[in-house]
């Protein structure tokens, strides 16, 4: 009967919402229970370093001249073999990001010539002061396994004179 | 009136109170859980075991916020329409009776009853409360100062003094079947039949109207946030909000307590449970809990529909309640009284007529619905 279908309209409408509360609830109860980010999530920024310890970042300042944001502040100094933290001739010897101005844009990622800034899985940034905000090289640089691939590094001259590695296309 | 009955008075009073309060409290708790539930999430878990101590961390809350005066409102009505707004919820129960009659406990050689003032015109009292509490909503909104607060006030006024009728009207049809306007006898009228099966409609109706009474959705116009920021309370914060809130829960408790009261058998047990031991004439300490139960499932209805159905717009609602509501429900007057009158002067079974009679009658009018939604479609085509 079409007369009474607004009003069968009703009972289906107050049915469905009876019957989603027998539901599992969609909701992640955050701290305790983290979703995975996807592999191409952009949270903060890795300062990634090769294998024997070495940072890969040269202090080419790329990635602050790709910054839209104008979040990141990099100041280089020469490299010696006595005490070496990259390949080539420079290193950076300041490197700041602000988190309160990156967009997370990636655009430093790609700037970079060996690719030396990631954009890392790490979402949780919250500070109590705009200071804070300012992360230095230290909190950025990635950690090491063992205290010898700390830098600066010591060692044989004419070794590490390439500053930018062969590199193959990125992967995901 | 001797020292003591005040005395009672007051005692029942405050705990009454103390019990809508708290009541308020965790009726926002029920109703962000079930609405949660719902909308396929959990709601509050956080605050204690369950979240079971949100609405405390929601009080201070309130109490610590900043308390606000807009430059121009009437300072005196700014500050009292919150008070006038929540006195009405809160004393509108005052009538209701929690237990039966024959259940007293003598104290201090004083009979006490389950009910805090029990008058002889106790529905008649529910529903000139009932009408005051559009004041402190009316006036909240004008002294404001405030274009969105003031036109959710008026807006509040229109939609209660259209729905009261239908409201009063359905009030009328269980007086007529109950043939008392006294609580209790109310409640005892229904011992064997509860009046939601003699008057679905006016059932219906009641329901209906209240939740246009209470602003709750989908007749929640005062405080529609597309159009009107918060309507009537947009002004207030800390604690003032506060009382306009708890006032809006309070009164979806009372009028449930009210509907479970009248339609549903109040105090008196589920028909199931007749003659037993659950039955309140042998335990009579069941009453309240009954009650409480009756309470609990309307509430669920009403956030059920909340969580269903879409505001309507104005005018639809105001044709709803002039132009269905009205006609249908002085209808159902007639046909109680009809059948009741048959009832006793020919045949019993035509009480049964009732119910059948105003389930025709409730055809007619979604059938008369049906066709002003339909012809203002075509009018706008
Ligand atoms: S992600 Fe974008 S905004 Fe952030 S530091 Fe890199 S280039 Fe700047
Ligand atoms: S992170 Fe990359 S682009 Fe930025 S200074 Fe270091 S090497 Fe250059």
């Amino acid at each position: 009967m079409p007369v009474l279908e607004p009003i069968i309209e009703l009972g289906r409408g107050l049915f469905t919402t009876l019957r989603s509360m027998f539901e599992k609830p969609v909701t992640v109860q955050y701290p305790e229970e983290r979703k995975p980010v996807k592999p191409r999530f952009r949270g903060r920024h890795v300062l990634k370093r090769y294998e024997n310890g070495l940072e890969k970042c040269i202090g080419c300042a790329l990635c602050a001249a790709a910054c839209p944001a104008d979040a990141i502040f990099v100041e280089s100094s020469e490299n010696s073999d006595e005490k070496r933290f990259s390949p080539g001739e420079r290193y950076a010897s300041t490197y700041e990001i602000n988190m309160l101005r990156c967009i997370y844009c990636g655009f430093c990622e790609d700037a970079c010539p060996t690719e030396a800034i990631v954009l890392g899985d790490q979402y949780e940034l919250s500070f109590t002061d705009r200071k804070q905000a300012i992360y230095p090289k230290d909190m950025l640089l990635e950690a090491v396994a063992a205290s010898q691939l700390l830098t600066p590094q010591k060692t044989e001259p004419g070794k590490f004179t390439r500053s930018v590695p062969e590199m193959k296309d990125p992967q995901d | 009136m001797t020292f003591a009955s005040i005395l009672e008075w007051l005692i029942k009073g405050f705990v009454w109170v103390m019990i809508l309060l708290g009541g308020f409290a965790y009726l926002t708790y029920y109703e962000r859980r079930a609405l949660a539930r719902i909308q396929v999430r959990i709601g509050p878990n956080r605050a204690g075991p369950l979240g079971l101590l949100q609405p405390i961390a929601d009080a201070i809350k309130l109490i610590f916020k900043e308390e606000l005066m807009p430059a121009r409102a009437d300072k005196l009505l700014f500050f009292l329409a919150p008070i006038i707004t929540l006195t009405p919820a809160l004393v509108i129960t005052a009538v209701v009776p929690f237990g039966p009659e024959g259940l007293n406990f003598p104290l201090f050689g004083r009979v006490i009853t389950w009910q805090i003032a029990d008058i002889n015109v106790g529905i008649l009292y529910i529903m000139s409360i009932a009408s005051i509490a559009v004041y402190g909503i009316v006036l909240a909104g004008w002294s404001s100062n405030n274009k969105y607060a003031m036109l959710g006030g008026l807006r509040s006024t229109a939609q209660m003094i259209s729905y009261e009728l239908a409201l009063g009207l359905s009030f009328v049809s269980v007086i007529v079947l109950a043939d008392s306007t006294r609580m209790i006898d109310i409640v005892e009228a229904q011992k064997s039949m509860w009046f939601m099966v003699l008057q679905p409609v006016g059932m219906v109706i009641f329901l209906i109207a209240t939740l246009a009474e209470v602003n709750r959705s989908p007749f929640d116009m005062p405080e529609a946030e597309q159009e009107l920021a918060a309507g009537y309370h947009s002004e207030y914060g800390g604690m003032k909000f506060a009382l306009l809130f708890m006032a809006e829960y309070d009164k979806m408790i009372a009028i449930c307590i009210i509907a479970a009261t009248i339609f549903f058998g109040g105090y008196r047990e589920f028909w199931f449970l007749q003659n037993t031991w659950f039955s309140v004439d042998q335990t009579p300490i069941l009453g309240p809990v009954y009650v409480f139960i009756k309470v609990f499932i309307l509430l669920f209805g009403m956030i059920w529909v909340r969580a269903t159905l879409p505001r309507i717009r104005y005018d639809r609602l105001m044709a709803f309640g002039w132009k269905i509501l009205l006609p249908l429900s002085l209808a159902l007057v007639f046909l109680t009284a009809t059948g009741i009158l048959l009832a006793q002067e020919v045949n019993p079974l035509f009480m049964w007529g009732i119910p059948v009679v105003s389930l025709a009658a409730g055809f007619i009018a979604i059938l008369g619905m049906y066709q002003t939604l339909r012809r203002k479609e075509h009018a706008r085509a």
